[in-house]
């Protein structure tokens, strides 16, 4: 496991002996890990290995079987106005626009500034004019909406779970750039992704993850990839 | 963090806005609940006097059985995409979504009601014996027996295999004494034969109680796995 330059600096999420089981299967097997402010985690690993149970119960959408996860100091229901979640689905309402999506999740978090969902609309160079139901929209166009909806409140970790898929390489880069900017606002940043290398360069580490553990964390993305 | 009274107005605000652009749960509930009227109108024939002692368990069977189509519709719109996740990974109170999808729900079966009344009157040939206004207030209540409940157990049925066979699994049964008071004080009504306050008191303590049960016990079921 690489050494933290950071160990002097109190983690801002620290996970403790994390296991998830559903009904006999187990889906995380005693995870225990410290992540840092400001930096860009990318979670790897091959179908099943965990990856979005893990950012899922980050994300306090799955509930512990045992173990504990603290993120801010709380957990991660006591600071969910904390967290922007992006889950492989859009989380998005095919039936309204994108622009009316974004205002209606704001108002769950209290943002009722229209201003604010119009500026994350042209962060993920899309238009706030664009009067179509999302459910027309091309896949790219879904997931980038999905990022700005993750963004709505400004969050100090974001969890984004497979932002790249069906994304062109373009977009894809483009995506890579709205995060590194958002790292240096402060933001902790997970990316679940199988396209490990449009991150490489930018994630400041990499989670290797298989069979519901953390086999190994790297600095590179060429490392993880000779240690396996 | 807005105030919940906020929360609830913008979530049933979206609801019905959806409901306005996919007609999903309107229109099953309108034609299956015409289908019952029609049907039931030949199978009994029934004369004026009759119709007077029938109407009031026709009725509720008929708007019982269409609103579980729009109740069913209530959850599975959030299921599309996984957009109840967007609400649960919120700090947004999990009670002000569960009114406003019960409010959402009331307006609809509302609506249903206000279309099919006039078609109960002329199949049925029913005239008001009793007091219109007592009616009108069984009616709001027995409404809202059918939706509290009903928005509470589609969200427990919702991530079941067989949500929409689970939700009048569970339903029917709960629903038995405010369907007891839906029948009988709208018979009375409709008769002018017994007075109907025992059964508006009956519906009202029913939605006191079912009620408050759905909101202390909503927080558990929307996050459960």
């Amino acid at each position: 496991m690489a050494a933290n330059s950071s160990a002097q600096i109190a983690p801002i999420i620290s996970i403790a002996g994390l296991i998830k089981h559903f009904g006999r299967f187990a889906a995380l097997r005693g995870v225990a890990a410290e992540f840092f402010a400001g930096k860009i985690y990318a979670i790897l690993g091959d179908n099943g290995a965990g990856k979005t149970t893990l950012l899922r119960s980050l994300a306090g959408l799955a509930q512990p079987t045992r173990g504990t996860i603290k993120i801010l100091g709380g957990t991660p229901r006591q600071v969910c106005a904390e967290l922007g979640y992006m889950a492989h689905p859009t989380l998005l309402y095919e039936e309204m626009s994108g622009m009316e999506n974004l205002r209606y999740f704001g108002k769950l978090y209290g943002i009722t500034d229209e201003k604010r969902c119009e500026e994350l609309i042209r962060a993920v160079k899309l238009e706030p004019t664009l009067t179509r139901p999302v459910g027309q929209y091309s896949q790219g166009m879904r997931q980038r909406m999905s990022l700005a909806r993750a963004l709505l409140n400004n969050p100090k970790v974001l969890l984004l779970d497979e932002p790249f898929s069906n994304v062109d390489m373009r977009s894809g880069r483009e995506m890579v750039e709205l995060l590194t900017r958002l790292r240096t606002e402060g933001k902790t940043i997970f990316v679940v992704t199988h396209q490990a290398s449009l991150l490489d360069g930018t994630a400041d580490e990499f989670i290797w993850m298989d069979s519901g553990q953390i086999v190994t964390r790297t600095r590179t993305l060429a490392e993880g990839i000779t240690n396996e | 963090m807005s105030k919940p009274s906020g929360i609830m107005r913008a979530t049933l605000v979206k609801d019905l806005r959806l409901e306005w652009r996919s007609k999903d749960a309107i229109n099953a509930m309108l034609f299956f609940a015409l289908l019952v009227v029609v049907i039931f109108s030949f199978s009994f024939d029934p004369t004026a006097e009759e119709s007077r002692h029938i109407a009031g368990g026709l009725i509720w069977v008929a708007f019982l059985f269409a609103a579980v189509v729009a109740l069913n519709q209530t959850w599975a719109r959030e299921l599309r995409n996984q957009v109840l996740d967007g609400f649960r990974v919120s700090p947004a109170p999990p009670n002000a979504l569960f009114l406003a999808k019960a409010f959402g729900n009331f307006i609809f079966v509302a609506v249903l009601e206000m279309l099919m009344a006039p078609l109960f009157v002329i199949f049925y040939n029913l005239r008001v014996i009793g007091s219109f206004p007592q009616l009108l207030l069984l009616v709001a209540l027995g409404t809202w027996a059918l939706v509290v409940n009903g928005t509470f157990f589609a969200a427990m049925s919702l991530r079941t295999r067989s949500r929409e066979i689970m939700l009048p699994l569970l339903l029917f049964p709960i629903s038995i004494p405010a369907i007891i008071g839906m029948v009988n004080g709208t018979t009375a009504i409709l008769t002018g034969d017994d007075p109907a306050l025992f059964w508006i008191v009956l519906l009202a303590t029913y939605n006191l109680v079912f009620t408050t049960g759905s909101l202390l016990l909503f927080p558990t079921v929307l996050h459960a796995e």
